[in-house]
């Protein structure tokens, strides 16, 4: 399972030609969504799949990062490319908020979940009343298509930029996977008395998880804002973020490199497939991920890449 | 802005609302406290059972008070079948699965409601939902005073059955210690589904006293879930008294902070008592049971 | 996931789903050589909070197409009839923008709707991405026009239009009635019609003698007013200025009525719920009165009437949504007819030179200034009788208004 973790991100290397050879918006849009929540559900993997803290509001540093992307152009005059950075970092400090809270008074499993999703609901009824977030009305990014103001009028520039966040992401989780840092967390996960026993700082290990979730799920942010040019509160901290941050690893696989790649891929599939189905009715493909989600939960809890390990079982 | 004839008036509506919080929080209490289970569909189920007050009021012609007899045990059915089925089997009796398996049954039952339904919010009108009753200091809007009285009445009742029934009994008994109670015969299963479809007839009683002064509408679910969860957690998790106390209190948290805060910032009061009570009080108001 | 659904038929799902070398072609453009149909996007929400208004926007839209190619379609290209795509906004901006990007794919030649402002400000930067030439129906908020997206043009006036409109219009009912009202509330949606319209109204109310006391926001949706009916009974202003959307407006005035609080009277600008005869129908005790400055037709001009009573027979009522999506679509239709050409670029050039005389509006000439056209007006209406009845300007009048409310 460990040398996975390079294959994947050799895959990942080679989709860098893509743009060479598809030159449909539709396909180019489906993969750089593909890869988006990738992105986002590697984030979330990081921290409740290697970490076991699972999170329900994800959306909390997401919709920070966001903010802080459109904010920082707009009021700062600050290039949208140092606003990705930054995203990332504010996305990190609204993790360290969250975590030195939760993880300080030893919330754990459905009150750590709880806990999560009423931050992500504070952030964002602070972001719909106040001015400075542009409060209900949310913030428009004005139009202006150059490579230097992260706007590019050709697809293939947002692919490239997304195939390297993922790229990050997967790295990261491939670090966890072979680091001391990993094998603490992972620790702290299956036992936490036993993991305290070993010596091991629990409160630093997860507070460490969640500071390098937030930064991913902020880097998303900074992405949205620039692929779709608005943003309002809704969008940032609403639920539907947080969902899909989760859907993604466990449906396929929480604790793996590959996992959220594979669930991206499966949930956006089932997305298009749906609405070819149904017509365009909202609302679909959210049912059939809820039910793809019991199904996992009921028959294969590992996720869709344990498929793989089952069959290569049986044929051993 | 703290004159008293605009604070009593938001005083007497949060209680009258938050009384129907507590009818729901009522159901989810009983839930956790019999199976230790976070329900996240809760406020799916609510979502489903306003529609099906709405329907029977715009196809059948059948008043919201009146769906009562109807929706209680309908609801109550759905319960019990939901557990025995779904719940149980799905998440194979592990605890930080169940709640994931109830976070898929709402994301299904909230887009199916979606796709079936659309997003417009529906509302009903009958002949009384602006009528008001003049107390003096405040006029209440007829709606709310029979929601008050209706909460009133099924806390009454939901503890007469957990008390003073057989039914009851087995089911403390299934709460408290339930190797034991499967020891001593009890079918633990069936009990679990009674709690369960019990708490979901909560809702449906819920639903016929909240729609004249609310509506229907797919992301109710989403926004209840929450407030049901804090009073639960405000109150105890497992104590009708607790749910009750915090319901009202969430509900006066939620009227006040609107007159002071704004349409939009006051909702800010009920999460952020959430966040305090997770934090340095998990155990509630009057549960017993430490984190 | 926020990447929702639009109605993509099965024709679309095999072409995307078909093998990289059917997206290498690029179809779509292929095939809109070739079309003896002009692809049109008309997109409302006709789902979610503002569903009733994109519901009337879509029926209106519709019936002009229908109109347009019952009278021959597009005659300078021999006779192509208007193919209308139709999308759902869902009342979220992502889905619009989605759709917006669907229609691309699509290879509309024009896009006209959107009708919330919220949606119209990113749809319009959307469809600029693709230099699709967009025709806003409603859309009121003022940075739509001024964001300088050359494919973008409005033909109906602008909060700034009814705001200068309104005020002086106050001005005047409120010097008739001895100056009975000094001062006013403001009770608007957060969104961006409604933020826009409240700051502009704060400014401009001091300035003829009538003090704002409170601007109080809410979001869309709003079903609870109670607390807010509560502020405005406890001030006691003279004048309530609504300016939200139609659920939040019903919801409003009824428990205004509820809670018996009758100020003065309620002026609003841009009311959702005002000028509409559905109001006026299902509770007119709640609507008598009201005063509105807001889109309206030109009741002496014999097609307005026309369309109302065909919108009657479709059991619809006649909405401002109705008439200005109609007209929106008519616009395009004789820009299209002077292009002669479904190339989006010559489409652009025509409606920015269009002087489009065929309408049934109360406006003057039409001439686009950066997108917005300078003709357009607006008027200020009142509930009377349980009929809606133009009070000001004097040309297009047909009562005088009643000030202040009798008790």
């Amino acid at each position: 399972m460990k040398t996975k973790g390079a294959l994947v991100i050799a895959l990942l290397v080679a989709l860098i030609p893509l743009p060479l050879l598809v030159h449909s918006d539709f396909w180019l849009h489906f993969a750089i969504m593909t890869l988006y929540f990738a992105l986002l559900g590697q984030a979330w993997n990081l921290l409740g799949g290697y970490g076991g803290q699972r999170s329900f509001g994800h959306a909390a540093f997401f919709g920070t990062g966001a903010y802080a992307a459109a904010m920082l152009q707009l009021d700062f005059g600050i290039s949208p490319w140092a606003g990705l950075v930054l995203a990332g970092l504010l996305g990190a400090a609204a993790g360290a908020l969250v975590g030195a809270l939760s993880f300080r008074y030893g919330l754990r499993g459905s009150y750590f979940a709880l806990v999560t999703l009423a931050f992500a609901e504070v952030f964002r009824i602070v972001a719909d009343s106040v001015p400075f977030t542009g409060a209900g009305v949310g913030l428009q990014i004005p139009l202006r298509q150059s490579a230097a103001n992260f706007q590019f009028a050709d697809k293939a520039g947002f692919y490239a930029v997304i195939l390297a966040l993922t790229v990050l992401a997967t790295g990261l989780a491939w670090w966890i996977e072979n680091s001391r840092f990993g094998a603490a967390l992972v620790a702290v996960r299956e036992n936490e008395n036993a993991a305290r026993a070993l010596g091991i700082d629990i409160d630093r290990t997860k507070l460490g998880a969640i500071l390098i979730s937030g930064a991913l799920s902020g880097l998303a942010g900074s992405f949205y804002v620039q692929y779709y040019l608005y943003i309002d509160p809704r969008i940032a901290y609403g639920v539907e973020v947080s969902v899909a941050a989760l859907l993604v690893p466990l449906i396929g696989g929480t604790g793996t490199v590959l996992g959220p790649l594979v669930g991206a891929l499966a949930l956006r599939t089932l997305n298009e497939v749906s609405g070819g189905l149904t017509g365009g009715a909202p609302g679909l493909n959210l049912v059939l991920y809820g039910a793809l989600l019991i199904v996992i939960l009921a028959f294969l809890p590992d996720g869709l890449v344990s498929l793989v390990t089952r069959l290569r079982r049986r044929h051993a | 802005m703290f004159e008293m004839e605009i604070v009593l008036p938001a005083v007497l509506n949060g209680i009258a609302t938050g009384a129907v919080y507590a009818l729901v929080a009522l159901g989810l209490t009983l839930i956790y406290g019999v199976l230790h289970i976070v329900n996240f569909a809760h406020g799916s189920l609510l979502m489903l059972a306003l529609y099906g007050v709405y329907f029977l009021y715009t196809l059948l012609g059948i008043d919201p008070y009146v769906a009562l007899p109807i929706m209680v045990p309908v609801m109550f059915a759905l319960g019990y079948a939901l557990q025995r089925s779904v719940i149980a089997t799905a998440s194979h009796g592990r605890e930080d699965n169940i709640l994931l398996v109830t976070l898929g049954l709402s994301i299904i039952i909230d887009n199916l409601a979606l796709y079936l339904w659309s997003a417009d919010t529906r509302t009903i009108n009958p002949s009384y939902a602006f009528d008001t009753v003049d107390f003096g200091i405040a006029f209440i809007a007829v709606p709310k005073l029979v929601s008050f009285l209706g909460a009133l009445l099924v806390t009454v009742l939901l503890w007469l059955l957990i008390q003073r029934t057989d039914l009851g009994k087995a089911i403390r008994a299934v709460a408290r210690e339930r190797h034991g109670a499967r020891l001593v015969g009890i079918d633990v299963e069936h009990i679990f589904a009674m709690s369960f479809g019990i708490g979901i007839a909560c809702v449906g009683a819920a639903a016929c006293l909240l729609l004249p002064s609310y509506y229907a509408h797919p992301g109710v679910g989403e926004s209840f879930v929450i407030v049901a969860f804090t009073i639960v957690v405000l109150g105890g998790m497992g104590s009708f008294v607790g749910a009750l106390v915090g319901g009202i209190i969430i509900g006066l948290t939620e009227s006040l902070g609107g007159l002071f805060l704004g349409e939009n910032l006051g909702r800010i009061g009920i999460f952020v008592i959430f966040i305090a009570i997770l934090l340095f009080r998990p155990a509630g108001l009057f549960g017993q049971r430490a984190t | 996931m926020s990447n929702p659904q639009s109605i993509v038929t099965r024709r679309r799902v095999l072409a995307g789903a078909g093998a990289t070398a059917i997206a290498t072609l690029g179809a779509p453009a292929i095939l809109r050589a070739q079309a003896k149909t002009v692809k049109v996007g008309i997109i409302h929400p006709v789902t979610g909070g503002v569903s009733y208004s994109g519901t009337q926007g879509r029926a209106g839209a519709q019936m002009a197409v229908e109109d347009i190619n019952a009278k021959g379609g597009i005659k300078s290209l021999g006779g192509a009839t208007i193919e209308a795509l139709l999308a759902d906004a869902q009342s979220k901006v992502d889905v619009a923008v989605s759709e917006i990007e669907k229609y691309n794919e699509a290879g509309v030649s024009a896009v006209v709707g959107g009708y919330a402002s919220f949606i119209c400000l990113a749809t319009t930067q959307a469809a600029a991405k693709h230099g699709i030439p967009y025709v806003v129906d409603v859309g009121t908020d003022d940075r739509i026009i001024s964001a300088g997206l050359t494919n973008t043009f409005r033909f109906s006036p602008g909060y700034g239009v009814f705001v200068k409109a309104a005020v002086p219009a106050l001005k005047e009912i409120n010097a008739s009635a001895g100056n009975a009202a000094k001062t006013a509330i403001i009770v608007h949606e957060d969104s961006a019609f409604g933020t826009g319209t409240a700051n502009l109204l704060a400014k401009e109310l001091p300035g003829i003698g009538i003090e704002v006391l409170e601007i109080i926001k809410h979001p869309t949706p709003t079903l609870d007013f109670n607390n807010i009916v509560l502020t405005i009974k406890a001030k006691k202003p003279d004048i309530v200025i609504p300016a939200n959307y139609y659920n939040e407006y019903v919801i409003l005035a009824r428990t205004m009525q509820q809670q018996k609080v009758r100020p003065k009277g309620i002026y609003s600008v841009l009311g959702g719920g005002a000028s509409q005869y559905k109001f006026v129908k299902e509770f007119p005790q709640a609507a008598q009165y009201i005063m509105d400055c807001n889109h309206w037709y030109d009741p002496k001009k014999p097609a307005a009437l026309e369309l109302k009573k065909r919108t009657e027979a479709k059991h619809l009522f006649y909405t401002y949504e109705v008439f200005l999506n109609y007209n929106a679509v008519m616009l395009l239709a004789d820009a299209i007819e002077r292009a002669g050409s479904t190339d989006r670029a010559k489409i652009t050039e025509a409606l920015a030179a269009s002087s489009w005389g065929g309408h049934f509006m109360p406006y003057g000439p039409t001439k686009f200034e950066n997108g917005q056209n300078t003709g357009a007006r607006a008027v200020n209406l009142q509930v009377q009788d349980n009929d809606i009845k133009v009070i000001l300007p004097p040309e297009f009048a047909n009562a005088k208004p009643v000030f202040p409310m009798p008790a």
